[in-house]
């Protein structure tokens, strides 16, 4: 299988913390990777890492075999790496449609264009990112009072708009209702599957998780402890007591006796 | 040696009125977030009531005490500002206080003129302290040396105010989170109140106690505003230990600039200020303002459309209407027609990167002025022909804005603002004290049109159709991708950066391209006056320019151009009265409080609740 990102001894320090420490993965094409970890477990240190808000202390971070390392956010977007965020950025003076059409205005390096009206660029396109998420009877709303789940979806929208080979996504279902989030879940992955896109995600709903990933990894206190099929992190003991002893998180496995 | 050690001195007892004024500036802004640009105002309050009570308390208890009592007596002026003014705008959208308290500003400037007349008052020495010592054979005022020893003292009083008492902890929480200590249980109304009491009172403090050295004049609240900003923005916002390092070093450098570089003492102040920020952005002490920490406040602006086909009909029809200003309207209706159009282009630009691209420029009038110098300029040493003139005002104009937007850029929110204000007041000192080229003070004059436009009329249509192509171009830049791109970074420059989006480039060019129109509005008033003066430079001016993008509605696209000829007709038919200062200053109070969403926001608001206008889905 081609591998699509890969970070070898990725590495960053504040001061004396070692916030994320020597962690190397590779994702593969079109696979549904989940990263997860207790609170303060380097989660979104790793992913400011590979989406250059932050710079590593050490290591390189590749995709398709390009160091990453250093390069800017915008410059890595314009690789074809997507991003959502944990808590949703969106332009709050625009309507849905219009959030689409930045993206792909941008994407279309069309920022400085001074000539056309922006409001009808790019417009069929972005309704079709729209109808994918489920959006496209709201396009014309504006963004601002949009509930928080659709906004989570729109956030989606404008991260699939430009084509990626990979989605970034920081707690895609943080802040929504449980049935929500599986419904969020399932659209990425039909989105994942359909596209050929690869997926590398934190979350920390493990129903999500372990209903969606095709692969888990662990993170504590900044170092990889474990990396493999959902199966063998569920059955994983040292996962388990990274999470208190897990049993207060874990569903039992459908089937399994309960207590 | 002893020379040296003489000005240094004098530069010390200096510093001690500014920090007291840029203490209070940077405590009521850091509480309540609104920067007080009446705050040299309470400062010349201070020098004016400070003279009044010493004339009536005697002797060397009396002086002292008049000095305390000028600051309470300031401060309490301060509280009945805030309970009136301020309170009611505390919910206004982010930094439109800034027009109440300019308001404030022109009110006191035409109470005091009425109360202590027009003539400069010379502070009375203060008693037991008239003499000199003689320190390595230069003369010290006793004075001096009183304040150089006071100052530390206040400065460490307030100190412990603020870093070890209960109300000091509160001003400092409410600092960083102000809601979470109105969750808390404190009343943030009383809060506020009490810190713009102590800042005021700061400021009247500082007033009265430069008293015996400088007196009291109607110019004082102009002249210290800038430097005070200065002051602020080296030290660090809410930075106590930072305001007395800054206020030293600028007032210092003033003494030894005076003696050294007469010529540049203003410019000296600007270079330093400006080195100083590009080693330490968020200022010698002060620490870097957390991105979004103070959110918007009040409704998100609503998304826009190009305008329909009726709207462009009403908008055809009305310059239609003005264009045949001459066949219905006196000569002086288009002089003054033509100057309304010049002011809506220059307040259209700021507009565009204040409503726009949430960019708070308080300097923006150094394009304006820029572009009128440049025009004036060529024409006064190069005899350009007025047309060409005309095209290189705004080049000129953007060219600044290229160098001062690089810089400025660093920066975001207050400091921004701040440092775009500091670059205006440099450039506009430039100009005041470079006589020989500049003619300083007196300006340059005998600037007219060529032949063809010379003429009252031929001159309103000239600017008629520059400056309506102007605000068509900039409210078309605004629909544009590259207006789209300028709001994407400003509701979110997180999400513009993470989608491939260089926002500090957009904000760049946005910056250069409001900078050439306003050059082109300066360019079009040169011609249009005959003569240009430093005035057109100040910081009165760039206020000018805020108060009416503030005052036509940040958040709608023609509140620029509204504002701009709302404001030119009032003052234009308010200047005809002696105390016009007074009335501005509370007509601008009064619209301010009743109508906080602008005036073209209120007129839509309006025309939504009695069903003129459809109500948009999500506001109220």
């Amino acid at each position: 299988m081609t591998i699509v990102l890969e970070t070898r001894h990725l590495s960053r320090s504040f001061n004396a913390i070692r916030a994320v420490d020597d962690v190397s993965f590779s994702l593969h094409k079109g696979e549904l990777l989940a990263l997860i970890g207790p609170n303060g477990a380097g989660k979104s240190t790793c992913f400011n890492m590979l989406m250059g808000q932050l710079k590593p202390t050490s290591g390189a971070v590749f995709l398709n075999g390009e160091n990453l390392a250093g390069q800017t956010p915008r410059a890595i977007w314009r690789k074809g790496v997507g991003r959502t965020f944990q808590i949703t950025g969106t332009y709050q003076s625009m309507t849905v449609a219009e959030n689409v059409q930045m993206a792909l205005i941008s994407h279309h390096r069309r920022i400085f264009s001074i000539l056309p009206y922006a409001h009808g660029l790019y417009r069929d396109e972005a309704l079709g990112f729209l109808d994918l998420v489920g959006m496209r009877d709201q396009a014309d709303r504006p963004c601002a009072v949009l509930a928080y789940g659709d906004l989570k979806r729109l956030e989606l929208a404008i991260a699939l708009s430009h084509d990626p080979t990979l989605l970034l996504m920081d707690e895609p279902t943080a802040g929504m209702a449980p049935r929500e989030r599986t419904a969020l879940m399932q659209l990425t992955a039909d989105i994942v599957r359909d596209r050929g896109i690869s997926v590398l995600f934190t979350e920390h709903d493990m129903d999500v998780v372990f209903a969606h990933a095709h692969r888990i990894m662990v993170l504590n206190r900044g170092r990889l402890i474990a990396d493999g099929s959902v199966e063998e992190i569920r059955n994983n003991t040292q996962v388990q007591e990274v999470y208190l002893g897990g049993g207060t998180l874990f569903k039992p496995e459908a089937g399994a006796s309960r207590a | 040696m002893g020379f040296f050690i003489a000005q240094v001195l004098t530069g010390l007892a200096n510093a001690g009125a500014l920090f007291l004024v840029a203490s209070g500036l940077s405590l009521i802004f850091g509480v309540t977030r609104v920067v007080n640009f009446a705050h040299g105002s309470f400062y010349m309050l201070g020098a004016y009531v400070g003279y009044s009570l010493m004339q009536v308390l005697p002797g060397m208890v009396g002086f002292w005490a008049a000095m305390i009592l000028s600051g309470v007596v300031v401060g309490l002026i301060g509280v009945i500002v805030e309970f009136v003014v301020l309170r009611p705008v505390y919910k206004a959208p982010e930094l439109f206080q800034l027009v109440a308290t300019f308001g404030v500003i022109l009110v006191i400037q035409d109470l005091a003129l009425m109360i202590w007349g027009p003539v400069d008052l010379l502070g009375p020495r203060a008693p037991g302290l008239k003499g000199v010592v003689r320190i390595l054979g230069e003369p010290v005022p006793q004075y001096d040396l009183a304040l150089i020893v006071i100052t530390p003292f206040v400065a460490l009083g307030l100190w412990y105010l603020i870093t070890r008492t209960r109300l000091g902890i509160l001003v400092r929480a409410a600092t960083q989170d102000r809601e979470m200590v109105g969750a808390l249980g404190v009343n943030q109304a009383w809060l506020f109140t009490g810190v713009f009491f102590l800042g005021t009172a700061l400021a009247g403090l500082g007033g009265a106690m430069q008293l015996p050295k400088g007196g009291a004049n109607l110019l004082m609240d102009f002249n210290i505003l800038t430097t005070v900003f200065v002051v602020v923005v080296i030290g660090g916002m809410g930075s106590l230990p930072g305001a007395y390092l800054a206020a030293v070093i600028i007032s210092v450098l003033n003494v030894f600039g005076v003696v050294y570089l007469p010529q540049s003492t203003l410019v000296l102040i600007f270079v330093v200020m400006v080195i100083v920020l590009m080693v330490r952005p968020y200022g010698l002490l002060g620490r870097e303002e957390v991105a979004g920490e103070h959110g918007q406040v009040g409704e998100p602006e609503r998304p826009f459309k190009p305008a329909g086909r009726s709207a462009r009909l009403i908008v055809a029809l009305g310059l239609g209407i003005l264009a045949l200003l001459p066949v219905y309207g006196s000569s002086f209706a288009q002089v003054l027609a033509t100057d309304i159009l010049i002011f809506c282009l220059f307040a259209a630009s700021l507009h565009f990167l204040l409503g726009i691209g949430g960019l708070v420029s308080f300097g923006h009038a150094a394009y304006f002025g820029g572009g009128a110098y440049v025009a004036a300029l060529l024409v006064k040493y190069a005899d350009t022909p007025m047309e060409l003139a005309l095209i290189l005002a705004p080049l000129g104009a953007g060219m600044a804005a290229v160098i001062i937007g690089w810089v400025c850029l660093r920066l975001t929110g207050v400091y921004f603002a701040m440092l775009t204000l500091a670059f205006a007041q440099l450039l506009w000192s430039l100009v005041f004290q470079w006589g020989a080229i500049t003619g300083g003070d007196d300006g340059l004059v005998d600037i007219w049109p060529s032949a063809w436009a010379s003429g009252t009329t031929a001159y309103f249509y000239l600017t008629l159709i520059i400056c309506t192509g102007g605000i068509l171009l900039l409210r078309h830049a605004a629909h544009a991708p590259f207006g789209y791109a300028l709001r994407a970074a400003r509701d979110s420059a997180r999400q513009a950066e993470a989608t491939g989006i260089d926002t500090r480039r957009v904000q760049w060019v946005a910056f250069v391209f409001a900078g050439a129109m306003a050059g082109v509005a300066g360019g079009l008033f040169v011609f249009a006056k005959g003569s240009v003066f430093p005035n057109e430079l100040d910081i009165a001016r760039s206020f000018d320019a805020l108060i009416v993008v503030f005052l036509g509605g940040v958040k709608t696209l023609s509140g620029g151009v509204v504002g701009g000829a709302a404001f030119v007709t009032a003052k234009d038919f308010l200047s005809r009265f002696e105390y016009w200062r007074l009335a501005m200053g509370l007509l601008i109070i009064a619209v301010v409080i009743v109508a906080p969403n602008g005036i073209v926001g209120s007129l839509r608001k309006g025309g939504e609740r009695i069903g003129l206008l459809k109500t948009p889905e999500g506001t109220s």
